[in-house]
């Protein structure tokens, strides 16, 4: 197994695996999961989550990409919205695809209902247009070792504001942020669960296995 | 290519549109979700705030479609228009069978996904569109296996069985889903000498079929269509194995006795039918959960009053054309 080039803390005690949930009410939950169990990364088991008891039992979640607005609907029709802020506010480890970096994000041109509101950046919905305008380009991630990462845009959103804690981790060559983390959240433009390269999942799980090992020295 | 100059973060490079990977994506993304058949903007709002995935442009619902008779074409431009500058999910519209001339056109308004539907009145009793020539990906119905690798080798990006739309009658829903998953589980127990025969008798490409033996699925998303009409049958539907529902004449159909003329009938009407969306986003949702599906079956109105496909002459029948 490759080190860690990022969120490279001490990997959690053996024996203490962390459960990786991915919200799956709407959008590409499936496709998250399989690219979790294809990461590399020992220690970690991928769930789906949809109710409360499922969101209390997980070390890390993962927003899958989909429909924005259906997903806001979703979290509030199952009463999910505020007990997922709550955990996400409290320092569960989270990543957001399109959809789900569109619902991290505090401010949100253009959805109407109110996002998680977690990450501090500012994200517009299908800024590239509709879905004739659709893309796929390599992307140099900061802090990613090797190739470029091949990055699929589905009517993607842009990264159009990253507050003062925020790291920028990846422009498109007219400069537009598509990828940003914040402590132990990360939002990406893209699609990293509808390729073969997981570096992006290997890079997560690592954050969530990091963030359990250190709660854990915490608690003792 | 340079960077635009910024350090620690870099650049981009190569990049592609309307490639595989993007056209099945954004049927990706639809997936456990609703696309929902609306006729007016007013309906496009209530499938949005109901929490649709996305919305099907049309001229009319196909049980009026069914009533109407004539020839039933792609929607009017204007009309789609309106939709789109309505709503912020997908917009997709439909195109008939080998009609490609109106797919130019809904391509060129910037739907997001063309739907080459037997709904509409076939242009081609023969050939289907070559999809692989547009940049806007197609969905394509199906009753069996065969039916969806020929339409995913035409360049169908996304499939979905077809039922029988605007019936309300979810039997040949069901029919095709499990013909669909019946050949898939056949092909898996085969040994690869047997396939060149299902693939001669499907008059489907070899490779499209080893894939589906690998996949233990299609190689693109599948969505149930044609005859949902609750969100019972769409849970059924997901159970079977579809990856989402398209609903059609089932939610605006609905409710339609409430309707008396007067303002506050319609009213009526549209509060009925939001309350049946809603209904069928949360089935689909957790439709392998039957304690929230019995609590979201409380939320419904009656469902549309249907019409049973066994009651039907076969010339009536929507599902055989474009085999």
């Amino acid at each position: 197994m490759t080190p860690a080039t990022l969120g490279s803390r001490a990997p959690a005690s053996p024996g203490e695996r962390a459960l990786i949930g991915v919200l799956a009410l709407q959008g590409d939950f499936a496709e998250h999961i399989a690219s979790l169990n294809a990461c590399g990364i020992e220690g970690i088991d991928a769930v789906e989550v949809r109710t409360l008891e499922q969101l209390a039992a997980v070390d890390g979640l993962i927003i899958p990409g989909g429909e924005s607005t259906t997903i806001a609907r979703l979290l509030i029709a199952f009463e999910l919205m505020e007990p997922l802020r709550d955990r996400i506010r409290a320092g569960l480890p989270a990543w957001g695809t399109c959809a789900g970096a569109i619902m991290l994000a505090v401010e949100v041109t253009n959805l109407d209902r109110p996002p998680i509101a977690a990450m501090d950046i500012t994200v517009e919905r299908n800024a590239f247009g509709r879905q004739i305008d659709s893309f796929e380009a390599d992307l140099d991630i900061a802090g990613m070792e090797g190739p470029p990462l091949r990055a699929v845009f589905i009517r993607a959103p842009v990264i159009t504001r990253a507050g003062a804690g925020v790291e920028v981790l990846c422009r498109l060559d007219d400069g537009r942020i598509v990828a940003t983390r914040q402590g132990r959240l990360l939002a990406t433009s893209f699609h990293p669960e509808l390729t073969a390269d997981h570096r992006m999942h290997a890079l997560f799980a690592r954050m969530v296995l990091a963030a359990k090992a250190s709660s854990a020295v915490e608690t003792t | 290519m340079t960077s635009n100059g910024s350090t620690n973060v870099t650049s981009s490079h190569s990049s592609d549109t309307a490639t595989w990977t993007v056209k099945a994506g954004l049927a990706q993304m639809l997936k456990g979700g609703v696309i929902m058949d609306v006729v007016t903007p007013e309906h496009a709002e209530i499938a949005q705030e109901a929490g649709a995935c996305a919305v099907m442009a049309l001229e009319r619902v196909p049980s009026d479609i069914r009533a109407a008779g004539g020839v039933a074409r792609m929607s009017h431009v204007k009309m789609i228009k309106e939709i789109q500058a309505t709503v912020s999910i997908p917009v997709m519209a439909k195109a008939r069978i080998g009609h490609f001339v109106e797919a130019q056109i809904l391509e060129a308004i910037g739907v997001d996904y063309v739907d080459e539907s037997e709904v509409l009145t076939p242009a081609d009793d023969v050939h289907h569109i070559d999809k692989h020539n547009f940049k806007v990906p197609f969905v394509c119905g199906c009753r069996n296996l065969g039916e969806a690798l020929r339409r995913i080798s035409e360049g169908a990006a996304m499939i979905r069985t077809k039922g029988e739309a605007g019936t309300g009658d979810i039997v040949e829903a069901v029919r095709h889903m499990r013909s669909l998953w019946s050949d898939i589980r056949r092909i898996q127990g085969m040994r690869d000498d047997e396939l060149y025969v299902v693939a001669k008798d499907m008059q489907v490409p070899i490779d499209l079929v080893r894939q589906v033996r690998t996949l233990g699925k299609l190689p693109v998303t599948n969505f149930s269509a044609g005859g949902v009409a609750s969100p019972a049958d769409a849970a059924l539907m997901m159970q079977l194995g579809a990856e989402g529902v398209f609903v059609g004449s089932g939610i605006f159909k609905s409710g339609a006795e409430l309707d008396d003329g007067t303002a506050s009938g319609h009213k009526k009407m549209l509060d009925s039918q939001r309350a049946m969306a809603t209904a069928i986003v949360k089935a689909v949702t957790h439709f392998n959960d039957p304690q929230i599906l019995a609590e979201v079956s409380m939320e419904i109105p009656d469902s549309m009053r249907g019409q049973s496909v066994s009651s039907m002459a076969p010339s009536e029948l929507l599902a055989g054309r474009g085999n």
